[in-house]
């Protein structure tokens, strides 16, 4: 009922409200950030047994109150649905979305929200059971595969079949809980879904070590936090924030070793990240060090992804496509100066 | 008609009575040339040819040859014929259910009837979707795993991936067996019928229920036996991942079938102890004192007259039961709303999609009403 109401207002505030102020400015005399996440994907956001919201792309919220705040608690996190979360940025009822949302074209351009800067490059892939004792998803065929009824995750079980000859049974849910409750009480000999999602639901198994994701990913979601549409200034803030934090692991800014970089590094990129050089937080509407609260809050990218997703947690994904340039991965992002 | 139109009397009403109809009217073609002219203003495809593009999606469980390059309104009647096929199969096996526990309800019995009252009570008071998600969790926790196959008889294994069991396949001859089945049907009906007869002029009855089923089984198996068996069987076989060959009742197909039959049988099982309690007790006793046994008064005296209450609030079980059966999607099964919701999903029509389950339900229960009324006017007392 409490979403219901919360739709419809939201609903009347598409009608009502289009001279809104800039966000940055809400923010501030608001005092915090309303930061939409999802309900509840282990290593992505996740209340903890305290309350306390952790995760990824919590990190990536944290990381921006304390550029925007200096302080890394200033922030409501808003649960959101999958089929909440456009609508509540379009109507200001978040100020931006941090959870798992795909990058598309239609959503981009047709529904009223920009992306910002990709966060995690997904994809669609296989979990099996180790006894199966298949080592690549060619390996499946004739398996009976454990899917959710949705806007592609179908199609792109379908038409990796098609492509490579392989035939599925899929078992078609209409949520993620019961296609996962299927795979485990053996129903099925796959699961498949965003390889992220598929790790997470791992280390719910009451076996985790007896099930292993398959190398094949046979899809493209790259993963970006959500603002609304017009508001451009908002939109730097949030893409540069993710930026920087990118840009430290790449110069080697970490957590631990931020305040001695400050004092003392000769390298201009990081005395310009930092705030040593230059004005780069104006730039945002922000204070100099903007970049240097927010790595001191949360860590720069590597380290945000390791106490979350990779070997510092029990999902112990590896880097992948979400590795820097340099080294093999997707992580490219444009120069800091 | 028309010129009792006009009368004084009736004008104004009757007018009255115009103005409400075209204004239903305009209301209804002014809603749809709105939400033609919003879907077009969001560039939100509309009509149905969609139905002829591929579908592109993979389907589960189908009656028919399907391939995910087929196109959706071939996807859809996959879907529309697995409702049909459930809902079939749901209302025979509801009304054996429900006619079985409702006699055992007022079975002078004590322990027979309680236990059924027990199952009534149990299975009408929890929600369907509940009780499905209940058969289906308890069949995947308490099958074996596909690796683990038991074999119940030879040929047919049962696991997690459902029950399988041999194929069989006619072979060149195999038309003379089903002539021969046609033959015996035929043969019952003139049996029944001159036994009746016999029963009218002499009185004496005739054990019609062995003597039917030995003609509907001997005649078809002497002819199969002569035309040298001409069948020959597909066996299931344990290939990689799963089985191959023969026929296969998957987990949430069969999780469907009886949890809806379970549930809707306890209401039918109302409609038939109430119709058995609206029987006059005076009919049991006349029947008793001129000595029919208890097992015919039930068959040949109760239960016809029963069947008069029976079968019109048995009408509404059965339409519920067809739309319940749209509850498949929660455990998996592939019927019309789980495929349609998928081309939702895809193409975001859903004005179309959802138009083409309304009326197909509407048409399954219209038929559902249809037949019944014949049954209801069939038993309704014949006034002499």
């Amino acid at each position: 009922m409490k979403k219901i109401t919360g739709l419809l207002a939201a609903g009347f505030a598409l009608f009502a409200g289009q001279a809104m102020a800039a966000t940055l400015d809400d923010v501030k005399a608001r005092g915090f950030i309303n930061c939409g996440v999802s309900e509840g994907v282990p290593g992505f956001s996740n209340p903890n047994a305290e309350g306390d919201w952790k995760g990824f792309d919590v990190d990536m919220c944290r990381a921006l109150s304390a550029a925007i705040f200096n302080d890394p608690t200033k922030i409501k996190f808003v649960p959101l649905a999958s089929k909440q979360k456009v609508l509540a940025v379009v109507t200001g009822q978040v100020d931006l979305t941090s959870r798992t949302t795909t990058w598309t074209m239609k959503r981009d351009t047709k529904e009223g929200v920009d992306f910002t800067s990709v966060v995690f490059f997904d994809g669609q892939g296989f979990m099996t059971r180790k006894q199966n004792g298949a080592a690549s998803a060619m390996d499946l065929n004739g398996a009976t595969v454990c899917v959710t009824a949705g806007t592609t995750t179908e199609l792109n079980l379908e038409d990796f079949a098609r492509a490579n000859s392989l035939e599925f049974e899929p078992v078609v849910f209409e949520g993620k809980k019961e296609a996962v409750n299927a795979y485990r009480s053996g129903r099925c000999d796959a699961l498949t879904t965003d390889a992220s999602q598929l790790a997470a639901f791992r280390i719910t198994m009451p076996d985790p070590a007896e099930h292993v994701i398959l190398p094949e990913i046979f899809s493209k979601e790259p993963l970006a936090p959500l603002v609304k549409h017009g508001d451009n200034a908002w939109k730097d803030l949030v893409t540069w924030t993710i930026n920087g934090l990118i840009t430290a692991e790449e110069t080697g800014v970490t957590q631990g070793n931020a305040s001695e970089q400050k004092a003392s590094s000769k390298n201009p990129t990081v005395q310009r990240m930092l705030g040593v050089t230059g004005d780069y937080g104006s730039y945002l509407g922000l204070e100099n060090d903007w970049l240097y609260n927010a790595i001191k809050a949360v860590g720069n990218y590597g380290e945000i992804y390791d106490r979350n997703l990779g070997s510092e947690s029990p999902l112990n994904m590896p880097r992948g496509k979400n590795a820097l340039w340099t080294k093999g991965g997707l992580l490219y992002v444009a120069p800091l100066r | 008609m028309l010129s009792t139109f006009f009368t004084p009397r009736n004008l104004l009403s009757n007018l009255v009575q115009l103005l409400m109809v075209a204004a239903a009217i305009g209301g209804a073609y002014y809603l749809f040339l709105s939400t033609q002219e919003n879907l077009a203003a969001r560039h939100i495809e509309t009509g149905f040819a969609f139905l002829s593009q591929e579908a592109g999606f993979p389907i589960g469980d189908s009656l028919i040859d399907y391939q995910s390059s087929d196109s959706y309104g071939y996807a859809l009647l996959v879907g529309i014929i697995n409702t049909l096929y459930t809902a079939i199969l749901c209302i025979i096996l509801a009304t054996v259910v429900g006619v079985i526990v409702g006699v055992a309800q007022v079975s002078d019995n004590l322990l027979i009837a309680k236990i059924a009252k027990t199952y009534v009570e149990i299975l009408r008071n929890v929600p369907v979707l509940l009780i499905l998600l209940f058969v289906y969790g308890v069949a995947l926790a308490g099958l074996p795993s596909v690796k683990q196959a038991v074999e119940i008889f030879p040929g047919t294994f049962l696991s997690q991936r459902g029950l399988y069991f041999p194929r069989a396949i006619p072979e060149d001859g195999f038309i003379w067996v089903a002539m021969a089945f046609l033959v015996a049907i035929g043969l019952t009906i003139l049996m029944v019928r001159w036994a009746k007869k016999r029963q009218n002029l002499t009185g004496r009855s005739l054990p019609l229920f062995w003597l039917g089923t030995a003609i509907l089984t001997l005649v078809p198996l002497s002819v199969f036996w002569m035309a040298g068996g001409p069948v020959s069987w597909d066996y299931p076989a344990l290939k990689g991942f799963n089985f191959s060959g023969g026929a296969v009742f998957r987990p949430e197909f069969l999780a469907l079938v009886i949890g809806l039959a379970l549930y809707r049988g306890a209401f039918i099982a109302e409609n038939v102890r109430s119709g058995i309690m609206a029987v006059s007790k005076g009919q049991n006793e006349a029947a008793a004192a001129l000595g029919v046994p208890p097992s015919r008064i039930m068959r040949g005296v109760i239960l016809p007259q029963a069947l008069r209450t029976i079968i019109p609030a048995t009408t509404n079980d059965y339409a519920s039961l067809v739309k319940d059966s749209s509850l498949a999607i929660a455990i998996g099964y592939p019927d019309m709303v789980s495929i349609g919701g998928t081309m939702i999903g895809q193409n975001g029509q859903a004005i179309e999609v959802i138009g083409i389950w309304m009326l197909v339900y509407l048409s399954i229960n219209l038929v559902i009403s249809v037949l019944m009324n014949v049954a209801n006017k069939k038993f309704q007392l014949v006034e002499r």
